[in-house]
């Protein structure tokens, strides 16, 4: 919901942490555009590039959240559910650099931090959890909306936890300990999870009743409608 | 965001005039060695503000204009701020409040060198046009795929943006009180319909493309300007002044 402690900025994180992470985001995202380009071919530059805008125009929608506090959505959960964890990646990836080469939002030297953690474990995160979710819940309404709750909460809190690890690796602690740190993080995560949690939901079961075949957590297939009253009742 | 201009400002000043290759270079440049400086040699920080500050001057950026933007930090700046509190280890009296030292160095750390990366960014942000963005990226040999995909989501991020906004208008206009948290179920489901109209209109974009004989490959045969050795040296001045003073810093401390 909001982008509280996530969009690192310089000087956070020490510069080999930097780097390293930096390879993991050029390799993983490499990885995901190969992927991706196996299921779109020809088709991936423009659809990728609307799902990309589309994600823009759903970080842009500010919402108050408290007096004077307003947040957005990180998209992590919501691409993976409607977009699938390649092109997912792929399309939070370029967020991630445009915010911060075009809007100073992140630093320069921390994008390779910032893209493992939002674009790459948030992502993937969510896809697992949407994945095996779908798998044992009913493919209906509430299906969804729980499976694509539960998977915003975890890929927030898992992205938190990224930064926890990357902080623990190449961070400069305070004095405080790692735990308190990782505590305090991860709880305010916990909380921001639930907060996106809610809009994603309604918005995969909102495009899921539309047109279930963009849902690409659905495979194509329809919602099951839920037996009604009325239906059971009959012999 | 504004989305397809980014925060670029129309001008002519020779930052403007710059290659953006040479430019996005010497962005990446100041900013490692911004970070690289050891946190207790305060003049260093000093000096690249000043740094910044004249190159911004040259640049014609007003003040006002860096300092709303450079919002963007302040979530971490509140975090930087609790430091002092929260750390452990020797403290100092400050008044009636006890500050750990410790602390106060890592919440400056994180100000100063926070700061400085996003002015960096500012400057680069405020000088380069989105399309010049681009070009530069090609320059330095990023991933054409990544590049056209970008390409694509800036041009067409207003349209998505203004969608958004239609549609909340549209909801106002017809008595919605959106307040607080009751308007999340519809700005989910307005959320949900501008996603299947942007997936929409990139199959429509696709569809005219394949029309006009599209294979998956752009007609982006011209490539952008080299930059000649005259701008790079100029571009890269900056950094390699903040380098040596990094350098000097880290030796002296």
């Amino acid at each position: 919901m909001s982008e509280l402690a996530l969009h690192i900025p310089n000087g956070i994180v020490d510069i080999p942490t930097s780097l390293a992470f930096g390879l993991v985001a050029v390799l993983a995202v490499g990885a995901c555009t190969v992927a991706a380009r196996r299921g779109l071919d020809e088709r991936l530059v423009p659809l990728a590039g609307l799902a990309t805008a589309f994600i823009f125009a759903a970080q842009m929608l500010n919402f108050p959240v408290a007096a004077g506090v307003s947040g957005h959505l990180l998209g992590g959960a919501l691409a993976a559910a409607l977009l699938g964890p390649w092109l997912g990646v792929l399309c939070v990836t370029v967020v991630i650099a445009v915010q911060a080469l075009l809007f100073a939002d992140g630093g320069v030297t921390a994008l390779g931090l910032n893209v493992v953690n939002m674009a790459v474990i948030a992502t993937v995160a969510a896809y697992g959890v949407i994945a095996l979710a779908l798998k044992l819940l009913p493919r209906t309404r509430v299906g969804l909306t729980v499976a694509v709750f539960a998977a915003s909460v975890v890929s927030v809190v898992a992205a938190s936890a990224g930064f926890v690890l990357q902080f623990a690796i190449g961070g400069e602690a305070p004095g405080q300990t790692l735990g308190e740190v990782a505590g305090a993080i991860l709880s305010v995560h916990v909380l921001i999870g639930v907060g996106e949690g809610a809009i994603a939901a309604a918005a995969v079961v909102a495009v899921a009743l539309a047109r279930p075949d963009l849902v690409h957590a659905l495979k194509g297939a329809r919602l099951a409608e839920a037996p009604t009253a009325k239906e059971t009742a009959r012999p | 965001m504004n989305g397809a201009e980014g925060l670029y400002r129309p001008g002519a000043s020779p930052l403007h005039r710059l290659a953006p290759q040479a430019k996005l270079t010497a962005l990446v440049a100041l900013t490692f060695a911004v970070v690289a400086t050891p946190r207790e040699a305060v003049w260093a920080f000093g000096v690249y503000a000043a740094l910044l500050a004249g190159l911004f001057a040259l640049a014609r950026v007003p003040a006002g204009w860096i300092a709303s933007r450079s919002l963007v930090e302040a979530p971490f700046a509140l975090l930087a701020l609790a430091f002092p509190f929260l750390g452990g280890g020797e403290t100092v009296h400050w008044g009636p409040v006890e500050l750990s030292v410790e602390g106060l160095w890592a919440g400056w750390n994180l100000i100063a060198k926070a700061t400085l990366g996003v002015w960096a960014a500012l400057l680069l942000a405020a000088t380069t046009p989105v399309a010049s963005l681009l070009a530069g990226l090609t320059r330095l040999r990023c991933p054409q795929i990544l590049l056209q995909i970008t390409a694509f989501a800036i041009r067409y991020a207003h349209v998505s943006a203004a969608e958004v906004a239609q549609m909340r208008r549209a909801r106002l206009a017809r008595c919605d009180d959106p307040r607080f948290l009751w308007q999340a179920g519809a700005l989910a489901r307005s959320l949900g319909v501008v996603f299947i109209r942007s997936y929409e209109r990139g199959e429509r974009v696709w569809q005219a493309m394949a029309a006009r004989g599209y294979t998956g490959r752009l007609p982006l045969d011209v490539g952008p300007a080299g930059a000649g050795i005259g701008q790079w040296s100029a571009a890269m001045a900056v950094p390699a002044v903040a380098a040596g003073v990094a350098l000097w810093a880290a030796v002296g401390a």
